[in-house]
C-alpha cells in the first residue's frame, strides 16, 4: 500500500470512537484485584496473629516480655528471645555491614574489570540465593566448631549466640554486597568526573561523593539485611539455638552471653510443635513481639537514611 | 612520606606555573631555563590518544595560547572531547585509554614520570557538557575543591568571590545552602564553573559547556568565559561554529580520516579560519557545506 492510499484511509476514518478501551480496562481491573489479593492475604494473617496474640497481653502484660522460655505455658515469656535476636543483630551489624560494604566498594570501585572480578560478582548472587539451611550447616561445620573446640559454650559445645550471629551474618553478606554495590554503580558518573576535575583523589572522590550518593540504597540494602536476620529460623536450629523450654536462671550478661542461647523464630517454632492451645496463643503473642522488633528495627534505619539525606 | 605543595589562592599566574607538579618534595623547582617566556601553558608535541588499539586522535602538535580562548571544531566523533581530556589525564579514568606524545604544562609533560594525575587536574580544571553539581549544596558545590587540595583559607571569602567571578553570586547570595542541583541549568553551569575557578586553576577546559543550555544561558556563559581569560587559559570544545566564532580568539579545526583517527586540519585566529581558511576541508566545514 502506498503512503498516500495509507494517508486516504487514516483522514476517512471518524474521530468518533467509544471512548471506551476494553482491553485496557480488563489490564487495570486485574493490576487492582492483585493488589487486593496481596492486601487481604496480609490483613487475614495480622488480624488471625492479633486476636490470638493479644489476649496473651492483656492476661500477663509486660511479664511474658520479661519471663523465660518455662515449659508452663502460663508463665512462658520471650525474654531469652528477644536477648537473642538483638545481639544476632548487632553481631550481623558490626560484622556483616562493615565487610559487605567494604567488598562492594572495591568490586565497583577499584576491581578491575576483568573476568575474574566478573565471575566473582557473579557467585555473590549465587550465593544469595543458596538456602538458608545450607548456612546452618555452614554455621554448625564452622563457628559451632570452632567454639567447640576451644571449649566456649555450655558444656564446651560450642553453641552460643556468637555461633548464630555468625551464621546469620555469613547468610545475609551476599545480599548487603549486591545491594550496596548496585547503589554504588547507581551513582552517575558525572558526579565521579566533577570530583576528580577539581582535583580530588580516588579516595576522596569514593568518600565524599560516591558514599553520600549512594547511602539511602545502601540502607534499604542493610534494612532488608537486619529484617532477614531477625526473622530466618533454620540456620539458628543447626548453629545450636535453644529449641523449647531452658533457664538461664541467675547467669550474669557475659556467662549468659557463652551460655546456652535462643533467638524469637526459634522460641515461636518451639511453641508452634506443642500440642497444648494455650502454646498457640504464645506464638501468637511471639510473633506480635518479633514484627515488632524487626518494625523497630526497620524505623531506626529509615531514620537513619532521612538524616542523611537531609545533611548530605 | 610524600607532601603537596599547595598553590595559595590568589597567586598570580607567573608564580602558579612554578609549582611544582609532582608529589615529590625533593624534586628541584623548575627553572625558568626550563619554562622560557615563550614557552605557553600548554603545549601538544605529537599527541596521539588511544582506546585499546584504536587511535582516537592522531598526532596533534600544538600550542595553545595564554590568557586567550581556544575552540576545538570539528564534526561529531573526530576527537575534539578526546583531546580535551587527555589535556588534565581525565582519560586515565576511561580502561583501556593511553597516550603517546607530549603534553607539555609550562614545559612540564603530563604525562612524564611520577606525575601526579590528581595535582595535575587541580591545575588544569574541567567544566563538563552536562552541568553536573554535586548534591550538595551551593556553599559545598564550591567550598569542595578548596577543601579536598587542603587549602587552609577563608572559605566563605573563596566561597564568595568564586561565584563573583562565575557571575552567580547575585543569583545565589540568599540560597547558599540550598542543594545546588535546585538551580536552572544556566545557574548549574555557572556553578561548576564557580567550582571549578574556586582551586585557582590556571587553564580551563570546557567540553562543550552550552550544549544543554538555552541561548541566553548560553550568551551568559560566552559573556564569563571572556571575563575569565583576563586571568584564565581556556581552552573549548564546541559544537556550535557561532559559539567558536564569538567568542574565541584561535580556532582548532579537527576532522577524522578514513581510519577515523581525529586529526588536526588547521588552526590559526579565529578570524583566519572563518573568513579565510587555508585549507577546503575547513572551508567547508564552516561554511555549513559538511560535518
Amino acid at each position: 500500500m502506498s503512503s498516500t492510499a495509507v494517508a486516504a484511509q487514516v483522514r476517512r476514518a471518524s474521530l468518533k470512537g467509544s471512548g471506551v478501551d476494553v482491553r485496557g480496562a480488563v489490564f487495570q481491573g486485574l493490576l487492582a484485584l492483585a493488589l487486593l489479593f496481596s492486601l487481604t492475604v496480609l490483613i487475614v494473617l495480622l488480624v488471625d496473629v492479633l486476636l490470638r496474640g493479644l489476649p496473651v497481653f492483656a492476661a500477663r502484660g509486660a511479664d511474658f516480655l520479661t519471663s523465660e522460655v518455662v515449659s508452663q505455658p502460663s508463665q512462658a515469656g520471650v525474654v531469652q528471645g528477644i536477648q537473642g535476636s538483638i545481639l544476632i543483630v548487632l553481631i550481623v551489624t558490626v560484622t556483616a555491614i562493615p565487610i559487605g560494604l567494604m567488598t562492594a566498594i572495591y568490586l565497583e570501585e577499584y576491581a578491575p574489570d576483568n573476568r575474574l572480578t566478573r565471575f566473582i560478582s557473579v557467585n555473590i548472587r549465587n550465593l544469595a540465593g543458596v538456602p538458608s539451611i545450607v548456612y546452618g550447616l555452614l554455621g554448625l561445620a564452622l563457628f559451632v566448631g570452632v567454639f567447640r573446640s576451644l571449649g566456649i559454650g555450655p558444656g564446651g559445645n560450642g553453641r552460643i549466640v556468637f555461633a548464630g550471629g555468625l551464621t546469620m551474618a555469613a547468610l545475609v553478606l551476599p545480599i548487603v554486597i549486591i545491594t550496596a554495590a548496585e547503589a554504588v554503580r547507581a551513582v552517575p558518573n558525572a558526579i565521579r568526573e566533577a570530583g576528580y576535575g577539581v582535583g580530588a583523589s580516588k579516595w576522596q572522590v569514593t568518600r565524599q561523593l560516591v558514599l553520600p550518593s549512594a547511602m539511602p540504597g545502601i540502607l534499604t540494602g542493610v534494612v532488608l539485611s537486619l529484617s532477614r536476620a531477625l526473622g530466618e529460623t533454620a540456620p539458628l536450629i543447626l548453629a545450636g539455638a535453644v529449641l523449647g523450654s531452658y533457664s538461664s536462671g541467675d547467669k550474669d550478661f557475659v556467662e549468659q552471653l557463652f551460655g546456652a542461647y535462643t533467638a524469637l523464630p526459634m522460641i515461636i517454632f518451639g511453641w508452634t510443635k506443642e500440642s497444648a492451645p494455650e502454646f498457640r496463643q504464645l506464638a501468637a503473642a511471639g510473633i506480635i513481639v518479633l514484627l515488632a522488633v524487626t518494625l523497630l528495627a526497620n524505623a531506626l534505619a529509615v531514620v537513619l537514611r532521612n538524616r542523611f539525606e537531609r545533611s548530605w | 612520606m610524600t607532601t603537596v605543595t599547595p598553590v595559595p589562592t590568589g597567586t598570580p599566574i607567573e608564580d602558579r606555573r612554578t609549582v611544582n607538579l609532582r608529589i615529590e618534595t625533593t624534586r628541584p623547582q623548575p627553572s625558568d631555563a626550563l619554562t622560557p617566556a615563550s614557552m605557553p601553558v600548554l603545549r601538544m608535541e605529537s599527541l596521539s590518544v588511544y582506546y585499546g588499539s584504536f587511535r582516537a586522535v592522531r598526532d596533534i602538535t600544538l600550542d595553545v595560547r595564554t590568557n586567550a580562548i581556544t575552540a576545538i571544531i570539528g564534526p561529531s566523533g573526530c576527537g575534539k572531547s578526546t583531546l580535551l581530556r587527555a589535556l588534565n589525564r581525565m582519560n586515565d579514568l576511561v580502561p583501556g585509554a593511553r597516550v603517546t606524545g607530549k603534553v607539555l604544562y609550562h614545559g612540564e609533560d603530563l604525562y612524564g614520570p611520577r606525575v601526579d594525575a590528581v595535582e595535575v587536574r587541580r591545575r588544569i580544571g574541567m567544566v563538563f557538557q552536562k552541568p553536573n553539581p554535586f548534591p550538595k549544596s551551593i556553599y559545598d558545590n564550591v567550598a569542595f575543591g578548596p577543601r579536598v587540595n587542603g587549602l587552609r583559607v577563608d572559605m566563605d571569602a573563596l566561597v564568595e568571590s568564586s561565584l563573583r567571578r562565575a557571575a552567580l553570586w547575585d543569583e545565589v547570595k540568599d540560597k547558599l545552602k540550598q542543594s545546588g542541583m535546585a538551580l536552572s541549568g544556566g545557574q548549574q553551569q555557572r556553578l561548576c564553573i564557580a567550582r571549578a575557578i574556586a582551586v585557582e586553576p590556571d587553564v580551563i577546559l570546557m567540553d562543550e559547556p552550552c550544549s544543554a543550555l538555552d541561548p541566553r544561558a548560553t550568551l551568559q556563559i560566552e559573556e564569563l568565559m571572556m571575563e575569565l581569560k583576563r586571568n584564565y587559559t581556556i581552552v573549548i570544545v564546541t559544537h556550535n561554529m557561532q559559539q567558536a566564532a564569538r567568542a574565541s580568539e584561535e580556532t582548532v579545526f579537527l576532522t577524522m580520516g578514513e581510519e577515523r583517527a581525529g586529526h588536526m586540519v588547521e588552526k590559526g585566529p579565529t578570524s583566519e579560519i572563518f573568513t579565510n581558511p587555508k585549507n577546503q576541508l575547513t572551508e567547508d566545514y564552516v561554511s555549513g557545506r559538511f560535518g
